[in-house]
Formats: structure tokens, C-alpha cells, sequence
């Protein structure tokens, strides 16, 4: 169990985030580049003082500033596996592996032959003896991984393990870290920018923006109800920002919605891309939610295709490829975007 | 991570780049040959056998290696700090260590004289303190040595401290390694290869150091006549065979370790 209160401030970012995970839970940390998360990571392990807060894993108080209580980073239970992965390049892979082991006091043997295991476990008996640089992404991938894991570790940090991976082999790299993920009892905690990994691997998500935790809950409430657009964005749903009274959202930017629930007074809403419908001509009988707008872009997602409108507000609706062609939409023209009410989801801000 | 380079077209002949490359190999070659066809062949043996020959070698081994050693001790953390220190002044201490490698080494001998000879602002109280003067012994000889050779220790480990990639370190001590280990298991052998060919620099430019020796410790065969000195005599007193035997001797040294050092830290 690892309870967290990180405070730090950096010349360009003002980290505050405080949050726990259980033994055998997987923390998925999402955020833009830059909002603070490999910071958080290397705050945990030690590398960066904290200016306030605590870190305490198991019971054990790991760093409180205000008590001046500080463990060093290699005496704290915990490993962290890189972006980079960050291998030492004079060494084998097995080398690389009981290093951990090595410098916490177990003898040569019993090191080799536990990170040759931990190896074999991660399906990489074929480069035990290899170095870094003779081997290929995937495979130092899971050397990191093997390094990261034969020390049981009590907090698990991973900073964007499948980042740099080529795409080919990602899924099957996704589904083997889960499979590790699963079997931990520590208490882990995944970075990533992917919503994919979070969702797939995270039990709980935390999403962090410049430095502040602007939502938490589980993988299906974040994407439901997304806080900020960064989220909105990577689930690809229109967010926007208003103020409530019934059913009538005024909302931020200008604007307003008739939304099928009542609500008061600050609301987010969300919509899907599907739901917004696009016309050429101001849509009959519609006598709420119409809004002219320009096109700005028009994007190829799989099978279907995503016009971004221009407008107050501005919206994005996905409709079928031919419709490309029937709105010509590449004109650039003018374009009524539409909205039924009850494809609207509202939540308090 | 790949170490292969990437694939390109091969270099067309260019008899322009041929001509000049050859003339730059055979200039370098030249005076080597002038040196193996001009050595006094029949009595080879008796000159560098001689007494003058044997101490000159003697005394420039013992003070290009001791001097090898004072750079390692001290120049190492000269280097660590330059690479990794943060204070005021570091660009300029960096000058000032590295001054020594571009200034003529007679001025540097005489610099030295200047502050560690027995009138020198340092010389004078370590004289009447101790009663250790520096100019005209074997120490003398060995500190003229490391002023000229240790800034190439410096700067080939500081360059080396520089490139080397530091977060290797984080993850080493987020593996749980102490700072000891981290210098001993991470560090020490990442900058190896700078760190052996800062060491084969400094003593190749000791061995051969001749003006800041002879105007510091002066040229008094068996305490202060290094090879290059009991060369430069035997040229400018008219022993030519004796000149160009110890100059042989010297060559040899060089090449061994030369060949040496490419094996061990594969420069190419």
C-alpha cells in the first residue's frame, strides 16, 4: 500500500498530488507531456527531493520533509522501469537483470540463476548473454522489465513501458505486462499517455495536468465523464463547459444546449461524435441546438469520417465517408451542426 | 540502439583526395625510415647500452609513469569536478587547468621556476619549512612533467564524464546501488575507453616533454636527463649514432604501447 502526498516545485512546473494504491493494484497516470508524471515517478523513488508531502509504502515512512525524513533511493523497496529503459550497455542481459539483486545483498550465484528465471519467465532465454546493444527493441523492452520485476519490489513503477515499441508487437507486450501486473502483489503504478494502456492495464486511473490531478475513478468513469479535454480528446468526445439552470446549458464559450435532464448551475457535457449530426441546409423543425459553423478539418477515423465545425460552440461530428462527397464537405462552406437533446450527457463540473 | 552505421553509397575513387592522402601517410613515414636506415647498426647494442643511455631511460620511465600517477590521483577529480561540478569560475579554472597543453613548455618552465623554484613564492617557504627544493632533482623533473602532461588526462576523462549518459546512474541507484557502486559498477567502466586513452596521452607527452624539464630541473645526466634531453646532446655535441639509437629506443616504446592501447580500448 503506498500513500503519496508529492509536492515539489520545479522551475517549470508546481507538482501536487496526492493519492494511494493497494497491494496488487495497477495506478494508471495519464497526462500530456510535461504535466508531471515521470516526475512523480522519479519523486517516488528518491532521485528528486520533495519540497513537501510524504511518501509512505507498507507503513514505512519513505520521505517527510517536514520531519526531515528522507530513505535513499537504494534502500527504498521500490523499482522503477524507464521510458528508455535505461539497460547498462557493458553489461549481458542477465548481468543487467541481477544487478538489482547484486546490490541488495544477494550472493553472485543465487543472483545469476534468479535473473536468468526472471529471463526465461519474460521469454528471453535466447539473450541471456547478450548486451543491450546487440538486441532488438522488443527484447530490451522486456530486459527492463525482467530488471524492473526480480527484485519484488513493494512499488512497481512503470514509465510508459510500451512508449517505444513498434507497433507490431505492442498488443502482445500490452497482454504480457498484464499478465505480470496481474500476478503482483505490489503496488504498481503504470505512466502512460495511451488511453489504451491505461484502460487495458489500469485498475484506477489518475489524470494529471500540469502538475495537478484534475480526475480520478476507474478506466469506464474517466472516459464516461471526462474532467478536461485532454481526456475528451483522447476519447475523442466533445467536452464542453457551461452553466445550468433545468435543462437549458448557457455555455462558456457562448451558445446554448437543451440538454434531456435538468441540471444547476456549473456543468460539463458531453457528446458523442456520432450523435452531432451536419447539414447543408438549417435542419426543419429543429428548433434547439442548430448552429451554423465552418468546416476546419475533416479526418479519416477507420471506416468512418470526423468533420470538426467551427462554430459557437465548436463540435465535431463523425458521419459515414460517402457523406464527404453528398456535403462536400471539402469545400470549406458553411455547414449546420445538430444535436438531439438526448445525445447529451451532463455531470456537475 | 543499433551500432551499424547506416547503409551508403561506397566512396568513389578520388585521385585528387588519393594524391594528398598519400603525400600526408609517406610525410609521417618519411622520417621514420630516416631513422631505422640511419641507426648505427654495427655497435647498436654498446650505445644504448651505455650509462648515459641506460639512466636517461630509467630516469624517463620512472618520472613519465610517476607523473602518469600524480594526473590519475589528482586529475581525476579535477576532471569530475569540471564535468559535473556546478560553481562559479568553472569555465575559467577549465582554461587555466587546460592552459598548460598550448602554452610553449619553456614557459612553463619557466613558470614553474617562478613559483616552485627556491626563490618561487612557493619554493622559497617549502625550502625553509622543509627543507625540499624541487629544481634540478628527480621531483623537479616529474612536476614539469605533470604541468605539461596532466591537462590531457583532464580533458580526454572530463569529455568522457561529459558524454556518458548520467541517467544510467539513476537507474543504477534506483536498482538499489550506493554511490560507491554506482562509480564502481556504472560509471568507472562507461568512461573506460576515455579514461585509458587520457592515461596513454599523458604519459606519451611526459616521455616526451623537453623544454619545461630542462628549464625547470635542468639536464644533469642520471638525476635530471630524461631521454629527450640526453638526445638533444648527444644531437648538438655531434654524437648523431647515439642521438638517433636513444631515438629508436623512444620510438619502439611508443609504438608498443600505441598498439597496445588500439587492442584494449578499439580505437580505430
Amino acid at each position: 500500500m503506498l500513500e503519496a502526498d508529492i509536492q515539489l516545485r520545479l522551475s517549470r512546473l508546481d507538482l501536487n498530488a496526492a493519492f494511494t494504491v493497494a497491494a496488487g493494484e495497477v495506478l494508471a497516470l495519464l497526462g500530456p507531456n510535461g504535466s508531471g508524471k515521470s516526475t512523480t515517478l522519479r519523486a517516488l523513488v528518491g532521485l528528486l527531493p520533495l519540497a513537501g508531502g510524504r511518501v509512505v509504502l507498507d507503513g514505512t515512512v519513505l520521505e517527510d520533509p517536514a520531519k526531515r525524513v528522507k530513505v535513499a533511493p537504494e534502500k527504498r523497496p521500490i523499482a522503477l522501469m524507464f521510458q528508455d529503459y535505461l539497460l547498462f550497455p557493458h553489461m549481458s542481459a542477465v548481468e543487467n537483470v541481477a544487478f538489482g539483486l547484486r546490490c541488495r545483498g544477494t550472493d553472485k550465484k543465487t543472483a545469476r540463476e534468479k535473473a536468468a528465471q526472471t529471463l526465461a519467465r519474460l521469454d528471453l532465454a535466447g539473450v541471456t548473454d547478450a548486451k543491450p546493444g546487440a538486441m532488438s527493441g522488443g527484447q530490451q523492452q522486456r530486459v527492463a522489465m525482467a530488471r524492473a520485476l526480480v527484485t519484488d519490489p513493494r512499488l512497481l513503477l512503470l514509465d510508459e513501458p510500451l512508449a517505444a515499441l513498434d507497433v507490431s508487437i505492442k498488443t502482445n507486450v500490452r497482454r504480457l505486462l498484464r499478465d505480470v501486473l496481474r500476478q503482483s502483489n505490489a503496488a504498481n503504478i503504470l505512466v502512460t499517455h495511451d488511453l489504451l494502456d491505461a484502460v487495458a492495464l489500469g485498475d484506477r486511473m489518475i489524470v494529471l495536468e500540469h502538475g495537478q490531478i484534475v480526475q480520478t475513478g476507474t478506466p469506464a468513469e474517466v472516459t464516461a465523464r471526462p474532467r478536461s479535454s485532454y481526456v475528451a480528446d483522447l476519447t475523442g468526445v466533445n467536452l464542453l463547459r457551461g452553466k445550468a439552470s433545468g435543462t437549458m446549458l448557457e455555455l462558456d464559450g457562448g451558445g446554448r444546449l437543451m440538454c434531456a435532464g435538468p441540471a444547476t448551475g456549473p456543468t460539463l457535457a458531453v457528446i458523442a461524435p456520432a450523435g452531432v449530426a451536419v447539414s447543408r441546409q438549417r435542419p426543419e423543425g429543429k428548433e434547439w441546438n442548430a448552429w451554423l459553423g465552418k468546416v476546419s478539418a475533416v479526418d479519416l477515423m477507420g471506416d468512418r469520417v470526423r468533420v470538426h465545425v467551427d462554430g459557437t460552440p465548436a463540435i465535431t461530428a463523425e458521419v459515414p465517408p460517402a457523406a464527404v462527397d453528398e456535403l462536400r464537405l471539402d469545400d470549406g462552406g458553411e455547414l449546420w451542426a445538430y444535436v438531439e437533446p438526448a445525445a447529451i450527457t451532463t455531470y456537475p463540473q | 540502439m543499433a551500432h551499424e552505421g547506416t547503409a551508403r553509397e561506397k566512396q568513389p575513387f578520388n585521385p585528387l583526395l588519393a594524391v594528398l592522402a598519400a603525400l600526408a601517410a609517406l610525410f609521417f613515414i618519411f622520417p621514420l625510415i630516416g631513422l631505422i636506415t640511419g641507426a648505427p647498426w654495427g655497435h647498436i647494442i654498446s650505445v644504448i647500452t651505455s650509462e648515459t643511455a641506460v639512466q636517461a631511460l630509467g630516469l624517463s620511465i620512472v618520472a613519465s609513469l610517476s607523473s602518469t600517477a600524480i594526473a590519475l590521483v589528482f586529475g581525476f577529480p579535477l576532471a569530475w569536478l569540471l564535468a559535473r561540478g556546478s560553481f562559479r569560475g568553472k569555465g575559467l579554472l577549465r582554461g587555466l587547468t587546460t592552459l598548460p597543453m598550448v602554452l610553449p613548455p619553456v614557459v612553463g618552465g619557466i613558470a614553474l621556476l617562478l613559483a616552485y623554484g627556491r626563490k618561487g613564492f612557493i619554493g622559497k617557504p617549502l625550502e625553509s619549512a622543509t627543507g625540499i627544493t624541487l629544481p634540478f632533482t628527480l621531483a623537479g623533473v616529474i612536476v614539469a612533467e605533470s604541468f605539461v602532461a596532466m591537462p590531457f588526462f583532464v580533458i580526454t576523462v572530463e569529455s568522457g564524464l561529459r558524454s556518458m549518459n548520467r541517467r544510467l546512474e539513476d537507474a543504477a541507484r534506483s536498482l538499489g546501488a550506493s554511490r560507491r557502486t554506482v562509480f564502481l559498477r556504472v560509471t568507472l567502466p562507461l568512461i573506460w575507453p576515455s579514461l585509458a586513452a587520457g592515461t596513454v596521452l599523458t604519459w606519451a607527452r611526459a616521455l616526451g616533454e623537453f623544454g619545461a624539464t630542462i628549464t625547470f630541473a635542468g639536464n644533469l645526466p642520471g638525476v635530471t636527463q630524461t631521454m629527450p634531453l640526453a638526445i638533444y646532446i648527444s644531437q648538438s655535441s655531434n654524437m648523431t649514432d647515439e642521438a638517433i639509437a636513444l631515438s629508436l629506443i623512444l620510438v619502439l616504446v611508443s609504438l608498443v604501447v600505441m598498439i597496445f592501447r588500439r587492442d584494449r580500448a578499439g580505437a580505430g
